[in-house]
């Protein structure tokens, strides 16, 4: 069987996913196009090699609907033989394209594939796509449907996460994420969004408050009591849980990820298509797999998925030099390291979510890449990278320098 | 065909007057030959070119009170014969025919010419059905209810009522309306928009006459451009709507009803649809949810059994009808006052006696405050209000009691207290006056030694609050006579409370099933089961309150006396060590008594909602992890304990009847509603199938869970309680 190797990733800064957001005027597509139009550049790539390019999407309608992929790849100048596709498995789009792109890779069927993910949050708007699990009961009912935020306050409480737990781990994802930028730790990955006359949209993440601590965060009101209470949800988590005997809301704004603009692509392939082009892989895929968890819990999905692939893959957890657990909301990634007690150091050693932001469809391939610029920066070996997912899943994939 | 159920009159300006009177019938309800007769009738006015318009309306003083149950097991009868062969034939038989009132009413609505319902009186279910789908409705004033209340009995509503509901109503409004099973005022229907107009009752007529010629015969609904009221389902609007729609469905039913989680599937399809297609897709659901346990269950014991119970089904056949005029209550405590409220709320004159004129005027008072929250609800007038007090007398003299066809003593649980007020009692009271004990610990029949004649002492247990339960237990001690029984049913019945008979046993029979309940939840405390997890599993296996908080409710140190008191009475075998060093640790050690003293296994802090104590576990040490402890054996063991007492009583007499058992589960201590009360349970897991669940559950648990010697016997044969005891031939 062949291996998958990742030969580059690049990523755009992440704007704020408002009105004031920096990347609010770039298009949905124009945003896919910027990473692949820039792997292209930087790697002097015949992009008539690729076989596929395959995007994350969450909200795929309106200018993200049809197939942004394809769209992408004319935006982008790709040779027009090189097809596209869009896929969703919600917050983990980013890694899933990733993973289907080195499937194709590792199966021999394609050669080379870019692979990542957009959204533009600020334009298309979360939730966009709609959907039959909140609304349907016939979805809703089985599927424990509460909004995220409340499922993130269950696994606090049912784990006992203070409020202060949830704070002090989001005050040291601010600190990890400003002195990732200040030294510089971001560079070789992040390609400035620019504008017809190549000059600067953003060149840097916009979402960060290097500036908060404990006590700026305490001044945060709940954002998701009064969903729990007044629309029901608190009932449906004790139903599910039924040792809480109340939902104690202890997430908010402040340790819930940023709601952003971004993209970010993925340059995989063959070690054959890679010599061919003239390429060094940087790492090759060593296992990913996807999982269905708790829907309830919901976000607890990479603490399965992550059992699931080391099993998988043979490895232990002490194989594993550094992890990336996307911070949805802080009670995500608290879990995870109580669950495997892991070494907070090892963990989202960058920042994340939280204070740089989670671009829905685009995050996993974000910080796939940000987790290989640590292993070199640190001269480390393996990588994990997991997502928690709406609904109940989790996809995770190991990677490895070679 | 000769016309019986109803008439028609045409007027000069051709609007049809359809008059429906089923001869014989206090009420109007739709069988099938009502229904055969009315399509008949529909069919010839559409054709009839003189016909403009057609009015519906009752020769009776309400409408109708909907479709006749018999009509509805007469289908599923046939249905489960069909279903012994091709089943998927007898379900598109059963969709056939459960349809078909649905079908009519769209021929209604589809008929070309605008029909209006004039509604005089009651309206529910199918006729209400009926008039949402005529073009207008007009009711009349008056203190009387429409509305939709299936879901209560485990059905819902299948003849178009969820599909027009959310077309007339505010999205909100029209779906709790129909997952509530409400039944309302006219004038509030029309605030809900299901009614167009509410008219003084001698202008109904006139006025449906009126309205009728003013209308379209194409119903909004059936026009192009028409959209449901509120948001699209797939719009922000509709994001914000269904999902917490979803959500306050599971809070308020625990997922565990059928007929609600129709409805809900129903209107949110629905609502998508046309009106065609809505009312397919809701027919779908009603056949599917008629063949439920739950519905069948529940029809049984809140419908049928109910409504017998409450005309009398177990009153002694040989004595005349009474009616009490004036009811002497003893002690005016909290039970004493409920008492006397609900009786002088039903017409009766009431004195009210305690031992000084200041406690009884207290009790009265307590009437006084609940007729006041009724006025400032607008559900009763200043009027109401001075006529029910008019009717309470409060009395520290016991001569006052003379001319009392009835005295009910509430006096604290003591012998003595209560041998004493009936020696009072008895001074004054005439010789046929009936004596009635509210005791819920004393044994009527030594209680009823104490009084001149036995035969004329019987025992009325009311439950707390008394003005909200609806449950009565009649206690017949061994020496109560027919009369005295009888009285007390017909008082009972005057109350428009449901009674049931039961025998003298030490906690009759409620509170039996009650204490199994509690001391299960106790059991699992000491076994480590977080108190969460208790409290929110019995909600889920559909009891109104959790364990412990109803223990906080009636007093934990009622439930370490009720302890001692079976140790002192039993001997110590009668007792769990388990439960009885709980309650010691709680009651002596803690002086934690419940509610009453702000801290029992909850704390209830001046401000803010009550919180279960954290300090359990220095009493029952620390909880299990939740993750291994199996939530649907907890949920088994809370019911089956309650289900195994009822067998218990069955068994040993003290309830001689399984539609008494049922109805007092429910009614009296929530039991589940859902299933159909303890014993339909039972036959609903099969007495087989249950004696193996109990014996395994006695083997992990204790012999708590040890299956009677009855249910035993009738399991060698799987045979059901309801056709070993079925109940007797109605009275009434």
């Amino acid at each position: 069987m062949a291996e998958a190797f990742i030969y580059d990733h690049v990523r755009t800064p992440r704007g704020r996913g408002r009105r004031d957001g920096a990347l609010r005027e770039v298009s949905s597509v124009k945003l896919a196009a910027a990473p692949l139009s820039a792997l292209a550049a930087r790697n002097h790539l015949d992009t008539a090699l690729v076989d596929d390019v395959i995007l994350g999407c969450v909200d795929p309608v309106g200018e993200a609907g049809g197939n942004i992929a394809r769209a992408a790849v004319f935006v982008a100048g790709y040779g027009e033989q090189v097809p596209g596709m869009q896929i969703n498995r919600f917050c983990a789009s980013g890694l899933d394209a990733v993973n289907a792109g080195a499937a194709q890779v590792i199966a021999g069927q394609s050669d080379m594939v870019v692979a990542g993910g957009v959204e533009s949050m600020s334009r298309v708007g979360l939730g966009a796509s709609g959907g039959a699990w909140p609304v349907d009961p016939a979805v809703a009912l089985p599927s424990w449907f509460m909004p995220q935020g409340v499922s993130a306050d269950l696994i606090a409480t049912k784990y006992g996460f203070s409020r202060d737990d949830v704070d002090a781990y989001a005050a040291e994802s601010q600190r990890r994420a400003a002195a990732s930028w200040s030294e510089g730790r971001f560079a070789r990955s992040v390609e400035p969004v620019r504008d017809v006359n190549g000059l600067v949209i953003l060149d840097h993440d916009e979402h960060m408050r290097p500036e908060t601590n404990m006590q700026s965060l305490a001044a945060l009101r709940p954002a998701f009591a009064m969903y729990g209470e007044m629309g029901g949800f608190d009932a449906v988590a004790i139903d599910a849980h039924p040792e809480v005997e109340y939902v104690d809301h202890v997430h908010h704004a402040g340790n819930s990820s940023g709601i952003v603009d971004g993209a970010a692509a993925v340059l995989l392939g063959s070690r054959a298509a890679g010599e061919a082009a003239g390429l060094k892989p940087r790492a090759r895929i060593r296992g990913f797999a996807s999982i269905g968890s708790d829907p309830a819990l919901m976000l607890t999905g990479p603490v399965d998925v992550t059992e699931k692939l080391l099993k998988r893959t043979g490895m232990t957890l002490a194989d594993i030099d550094l992890f990336e657990v996307n911070e949805a909301f802080a009670a995500v990634v608290l879990r995870f390291m109580q669950h495997f007690g892991t070494d907070p150091a090892k963990v989202n050693v960058a920042g994340g979510a939280i204070a740089l932001g989670h671009p829905l469809g685009a995050t996993g391939a974000m910080i796939l890449g940000t987790v290989l610029d640590e292993l070199e920066a640190r001269d480390l070996n393996v990588a994990l990278v997991t997502l928690c997912i709406g609904a109940g899943m989790g996809t995770a994939t190991v990677i490895e320098r070679v | 065909m000769d016309p019986t159920h109803f008439t028609t009159a045409t007027d000069a300006d051709g609007v049809a007057l359809v008059t429906w009177d089923s001869p014989g019938r206090s009420m109007n309800v739709f069988s099938v030959a009502v229904m055969d007769e009315f399509e008949a009738l529909i069919e010839t006015l559409a054709t009839d070119a003189a016909v403009k318009g057609i009015v519906i309306a009752s020769g009776k003083e309400s409408f109708s009170a909907g479709a006749d149950l018999k009509m509805l097991e007469a289908v599923l009868e046939k249905y489960a014969e069909l279903a012994g062969g091709d089943l998927l034939a007898a379900k598109s038989w059963l969709l056939h025919e459960s349809a078909r009132m649905s079908r009519l009413w769209r021929r209604v609505e589809t008929c070309g010419k605008p029909v209006v319902a004039a509604i005089g009186g009651t309206c529910l279910g199918g006729a209400f059905e009926l008039a949402l789908a005529a073009h207008g409705r007009i009711a009349a004033e008056g203190d009387y209810k429409v509305g939709l209340p299936e879901v209560k009995i485990g059905i819902f509503p299948g003849a178009g009522g969820t599909q027009r509901v959310m077309r007339l109503a505010d999205p909100q409004a029209g779906l709790t309306f129909l997952l509530q099973g409400q039944t309302v005022p006219p004038k509030q229907a029309l605030r809900l928009k299901l009614i167009d107009e509410v008219v003084p009752a001698d202008g109904l007529i006139a006025a449906a006459k009126a309205k009728v010629l003013t209308l379209s015969p194409v119903k909004a609904w059936d026009e192009e451009k028409f959209r449901p009221p509120g948001p699209a389902v797939f719009s922000a609007g509709g994001f914000q709507f269904w999902p917490a729609a979803n959500a306050i469905y599971r809070r308020e039913t625990h997922d565990n009803y059928p007929g609600a989680r129709a409805i809900l599937a129903a209107c949110f399809e629905g609502v998508q649809l046309p009106i065609d297609l809505g009312l397919r897709i809701e027919s779908r659901l009603f056949a599917d949810v008629l063949t439920t346990w739950e519905a069948k269950a529940m029809l049984r014991t809140l419908f049928v059994s109910t409504q017998e119970l409450g005309k009398g089904a177990r009153r002694p056949a040989g004595v005349p009808p009474s009616a009490p005029r004036k009811v002497g209550i003893i002690g005016a405590g909290f039970m004493g006052a409920g008492i006397a409220y609900v009786t002088a709320a039903a017409g009766i004159d009431v004195v009210l006696v305690d031992r000084d004129l200041a406690a009884a005027e207290k009790g009265r008072a307590y009437s006084d405050g609940l007729i006041a929250g009724r006025v400032a609800k607008g559900r009763a007038t200043a009027e109401d209000r001075a006529a029910l007090m008019d009717r309470i007398q409060a009395s520290a003299d016991y001569a006052d009691l003379a001319g009392c066809d009835l005295v009910i003593e509430a006096v604290f649980e003591d012998r003595g207290a209560k041998l004493a007020a009936m020696d009072q009692a008895a001074a004054v009271l005439g010789p046929d006056a009936i004596f009635a004990s509210n005791t819920s610990t004393l044994p009527i029949t030594s209680l009823a030694a104490g009084w001149r004649a036995p035969a004329d002492f019987v025992g009325i247990h009311f439950f707390s609050p008394v003005e909200k339960m609806l449950l009565v237990e009649v206690i017949r001690g061994r020496d109560t006579g027919e009369r005295a029984l009888a009285v007390a049913l017909d008082y009972v019945r005057a109350l428009r409370k449901t009674p049931i008979v039961v025998e003298d046993s030490r906690g009759f029979y409620a509170n039996r099933c009650v204490t199994a309940y509690l001391l299960e939840a106790h059991l699992m405390l000491a076994e480590g089961v977080p108190p969460a997890m208790i409290e929110n599993v019995a909600r889920m296996a559909g009891m109104p309150v959790g364990p412990l908080a109803l223990n906080d409710e009636v007093a934990v140190d009622l439930a370490w006396k009720i302890v001692q008191a079976a140790k002192q009475d039993l001997g110590a075998g009668a007792v769990d060590p388990r439960q009885e060093k709980l309650l010691q640790a709680m009651v002596v050690e803690r002086g934690r008594l419940g509610r009453k003293n702000g801290k029992g296994f909850y704390d209830y802090p001046e401000k803010g909602k009550k919180r279960l104590w954290r300090g359990i576990a220095e009493i029952v040490g620390p909880a299990q992890a939740a993750e291994a402890i199996d939530v649907d054996e907890l949920k088994l063991r809370l019911l089956v304990v309650q289900a195994l007492e009822a067998a218990r009583c069955i068994e040993e007499g003290v309830v001689t009847d399984v539609r008494e058992a049922d109805v007092g589960s429910v009614l009296g201590f929530g039991f589940a509603p859902f299933t159909g009360g303890t014993i339909s349970y039972i036959d609903r897991i099969g007495t087989a199938a249950f004696v193996q669940l109990c014996d395994g559950l006695a083997e992990r648990h204790g012999p708590r869970f040890t299956p009677g010697r009855l249910v035993t016997e009738m399991a060698a044969t799987d045979q059901r309680f309801y056709d070993r005891f079925r109940p007797g031939a109605a009275a009434a």
